[in-house]
């Protein structure tokens, strides 16, 4: 079951996914990043149906980088979130996508946020939030350490412990994760969590 | 568990003399996990008209941004505020209009009107109006808060007595419900 979550530091803004690509039974691929990068200083972690999933968050990379080019300034992480939202709602009654979306960003005035966007676009800010099963292990720990301006190595601290939670608790826990960072000097991957290891492909 | 019960609300208003009291919950949940207790559910429109919107809140932020844009093209053209009886009356067309397809909220409107005569009035999801001389409720702690209300109100309060009032009854009603609570929003005008 797949597994996001994030939460905001001082000067900072966390992601995290597992990399499973799951059909039914099967696992196809341990190594699938779900975790876009939308612009220099904005992460958009997504859950949900594969194919919602790579569309959708495709699709607001774009526009995005669309609303640059036409403007010359980048959006606000706040509104890129509202922007993600609306995009959302108006699908919502029509042919809904089934993608659950954490929107991290960085901006330089009002530092970094994140924004808990639900499948029917409920927008909210948050300091931490979680989707998926993965999400009563992770939002619980969270909820006893999290504390406000947590420092980089605290915060990777508290997602360790999220992760092995989630791996010795859930009974189909994902068993590799990625954590990406966003702050002042851009978004970008900070590490891997790794359990299992592809087989690398011999060469023919 | 019905659409209307999803997020979890609890949503109040009550008259006093010359003045009004609008409340909400602070929790938005997913069914039974709780995402964020910070949740605003009462807007401001104007200075004397705000409105709660409980049920779902992904419409309710929907149909709040389209309230804003509707009223703020009322102060463009008419060059004032809305009434709030006005206002209730437009709430309840653009609910209608989705008739066979709704918006999954239910609105508390509170405002004051001319010489500063409170207004309040709820609606269901589909824009029945409900006009009430003392309190008005919404949520999925209604039968509660309708209990406590219904005991704690006395007509005539002062602002001060009106805010106490008005925070207990919110407070009991939503410790007795678990999809809503983590404290309370109160606005006094």
């Amino acid at each position: 079951m797949e597994c996001v979550f994030g939460l905001v530091g001082k000067g900072f803004a966390l992601v995290v996914a597992d990399t499973s690509a799951v059909h039914s039974i099967l696992l196809h691929k341990t190594n699938e990043d779900k975790i876009m990068v939308l612009d220099s200083h904005k992460l958009m972690g997504a859950s949900g149906e594969a194919g919602d999933r790579a569309q959708f968050t495709e699709y607001i990379q774009k526009n995005v980088a669309l609303y640059q080019f036409r403007n010359g300034i980048p959006l606000t992480t706040a509104a890129a979130a509202n922007f993600t939202r609306g995009e959302l709602a108006t699908a919502l009654r029509k042919n809904p996508y089934s993608v659950n979306i954490l929107l991290a960003g960085y901006d330089k005035e009002t530092g970094p946020s994140l924004y808990y966007i639900d499948y029917i676009s409920t927008l909210h800010k948050v300091d931490k939030a979680a989707f998926g099963y993965g999400s009563y292990f992770s939002l619980s720990m969270m909820d006893r350490h999290y504390h406000c301006d947590m420092s980089l190595e605290e915060a990777v601290d508290l997602v360790d412990k999220c992760i092995i939670e989630i791996r010795s608790r859930l009974v189909i826990a994902p068993p590799n994760f990625v954590i990406k960072i966003v702050d002042q000097d851009g978004a970008r991957e900070h590490a891997w969590r790794e359990s299992i290891k592809d087989a690398p492909i011999s060469a023919a | 568990m019905s659409i209307f019960e999803y997020n979890g609300s609890a949503l109040v208003a009550m008259v006093g003399k010359n003045c009004f009291a609008i409340a909400s919950d602070r929790r938005l949940g997913v069914q039974l996990q709780t995402i964020a207790t910070d949740f605003q559910r009462i807007y401001k429109i104007h200075e004397n008209l705000f409105i709660g919107l409980s049920g779902l809140a992904t419409d309710a932020q929907t149909l709040y941004q389209r309230l804003v844009f509707r009223h703020k093209l009322y102060q463009l053209r008419e060059e004032r505020n809305m009434k709030p009886e006005t206002f209730a009356s437009l709430v309840s067309a653009i609910l209608y209009e989705k008739r066979f397809g709704p918006y999954f909220c239910q609105p508390v409107i509170a405002g004051l009107g001319d010489d500063n005569k409170p207004f309040i009035c709820t609606m269901d999801s589909i824009g029945a109006k409900e006009l009430a001389k003392d309190f008005v409720v919404a949520g999925t702690a209604s039968e509660s808060l309708y209990g406590a209300c219904e005991a704690m109100f006395k007509p005539d309060m002062e602002a001060e007595e009106l805010f106490e009032t008005l925070s207990q009854a919110l407070l009991s009603s939503v410790d007795r419900d678990c999809l809503s609570g983590w404290g309370g929003h109160v606005y006094v005008v």
